[in-house]
């Protein structure tokens, strides 16, 4: 009998096995300058991999999303925690979070050129503006959601500000913190690669930019399948680190 | 050293209605005091101001007006003066979902920055002294609602308080469980001469458990009050629960 897990494993390649079989028979009916055959958007993308000076512009941009978000998870934290503890903060913060979430991310691109000459503080600000409002709003929930039962326990043992942060706090959000980093993953890869299409000289962004100048499906393909290879293997990490952090929580057997 | 553990004078709580039609009286000028050593149940309907006491004691919420006094000090004014002073197993058994059964007995003990062998070692001789040692490393959702209350009186008692405050701890529990963590309770209690307040609303449990009872009426103030200490013969104890359950019934009826 197959388990769950390797089922599940098939499936996901059936269905991706299925989108390539379609590419590739789009590209026997159009032009290959439209639709390049799958076996040389493989090869240009193992290509990427294996060239040195190809693969820093994946990790320069792999770099960009980890700092923004790492910049936008701290800030967001501390907001966070600031809004959870007092009326007064929320009252103040919390609106305009609210009005950061309505600018289009576009938006701060715009915004970055116009402020910022270093590429590098033009990229990190773009990415932590337009993340920002997701991840404090996360995280607050997260905090909002802490037991006031399992408060009231802790709090009769009198710890410390430093201990009930630790010791409750912290286990009590990072379920909230793993699922805004899953959530904000994606919007950040897709937001970077804005950023640097049109601010940067280096990077995933720039080179689709590149490709687009010279027509290059297969290439804008291949370094497109960069970006989602990157998603998909800090996905996996963060479910990894999720299922060991929250591997005290009881699972059914009967599947929903 | 004061005398009295536990004193309670002309002790008044409200609280403001949600809604905003007023505040709403939860203890009315209550008065009461706890010896050392001594366990008192208290009794009383659902609302009639128990968990408020108990919360008072706590430090967890401060007394309208009145003087609350534990060991001498204000509860909740000198809130840090009772670190490890004061164990509390609430009604649920409130354990910590990502923590193991060893884990959260060392909660108190972590927070009071115990060593941290020493800290373990405690806890383990707690959960052997109430049968849990096969289950040290299982998370509480792999644990019965007996093992789960079993871990938070080990919790309690591990920080070895001066004062133990119970509420209502085994009521969601079946009788049989609750009657064997009753009796394993009294006799930690009075093997570690622990001053001990019980809130329960079954008046078996408090006669069973208290060496005196306090039948609370709404808002909470005394109704009635016996020492079961002094009631030795079955004939004693028979009239000390006939008058309780007259009291409990005296507010039941309509005005």
């Amino acid at each position: 009998m197959m388990n769950s897990r390797t089922m599940r494993v098939l499936q996901a390649a059936a269905s991706m096995l299925a989108l390539a079989a379609l590419w590739q028979i789009l590209s026997s009916v159009f032009p290959h300058f439209l639709f390049p055959p799958v076996p040389e958007i493989i090869s240009r993308t193992i290509e990427i991999l294996v060239t040195g000076s190809l693969l820093v512009d994946v990790l320069l941009t792999a770099g960009r999303i980890f700092g923004g978000l790492f910049g936008a998870f701290i800030l967001g934290g501390m907001l966070a925690l600031a809004i959870g503890q007092s009326k007064t903060a929320e009252n103040f913060i919390a609106p305009v979070l609210t009005f950061f979430q309505g600018i289009p991310a576009l938006s701060w691109v715009v915004f970055a050129i116009i402020w910022f000459h270093g590429i590098e503080f033009r990229v990190l600000f773009i990415m932590v503006m337009t993340t920002l409002p997701a991840f404090t709003f996360q995280i607050l929930d997260a905090f909002r959601s802490m037991s006031k039962d399992l408060f009231e326990m802790t709090m009769a043992f009198r710890p410390s500000r430093w201990t009930l942060f630790r010791f409750l706090i912290v286990p009590t959000i990072v379920p909230g913190i793993l699922t805004a980093w899953k959530v904000n993953l994606g919007n950040a890869a897709r937001v970077v690669v804005v950023a640097e299409l049109v601010g940067a000289t280096g990077g995933v962004g720039y080179e689709l930019l590149r490709q687009q100048q010279l027509f290059d499906m297969a290439g804008a393909m291949a370094w497109t399948l960069q970006l989602v290879l990157f998603v998909l293997i800090v996905q996996q990490t963060i479910n990894a680190i999720e299922a060991y952090a929250l591997r005290y929580r009881a699972v059914s057997e009967r599947a929903m | 050293m004061p005398s009295a553990v536990i004193s309670f004078k002309d002790v008044s709580k409200s609280f403001r209605r949600p809604d905003g039609r007023g505040d709403f009286v939860a203890m009315d000028k209550l008065s009461f005091e706890v010896a050392k050593g001594e366990i008192v149940a208290v009794l009383g309907k659902t609302g009639c101001g128990k968990s408020t006491m108990f919360n008072i004691v706590a430090g967890l919420i401060e007394p309208t007006s009145g003087e609350a006094r534990v060991v001498g000090h204000d509860p909740f004014h000198e809130f840090d003066f009772f670190r490890g002073k004061i164990g509390i197993v609430f009604q649920n058994d409130r354990l910590m979902p990502w923590r193991s059964a060893l884990d959260n007995v060392q909660l108190g003990l972590q927070i009071l920055d115990r060593d941290a062998r020493e800290a373990e070692e405690t806890a383990r001789a707690w959960l052997k002294r109430l049968g849990l040692s096969g289950h040290a490393n299982d998370y509480p959702h792999a644990l019965s609602g007996g093992m789960r209350q079993r871990v938070s009186i080990a919790r309690a008692f591990a920080v070895d308080p001066e004062i133990l405050l119970c509420d209502e701890p085994f009521s969601s529990l079946d009788e049989m469980t609750a009657r064997d963590l009753r009796a394993e309770f009294v006799r930690l209690a009075r093997q570690n001469n622990k001053t001990a307040v019980f809130i329960t609303h079954q008046i078996n449990e408090a006669m069973e458990i208290g060496d005196r009872v306090m039948v609370f009426h709404r808002p909470a103030r005394i109704a009635y009050e016996a020492r079961l200490a002094g009631a030795t013969t079955e004939a004693e104890r028979g009239k000390v629960q006939e008058e309780i359950m007259r009291v409990l019934a005296v507010e039941r009826a309509p005005a």
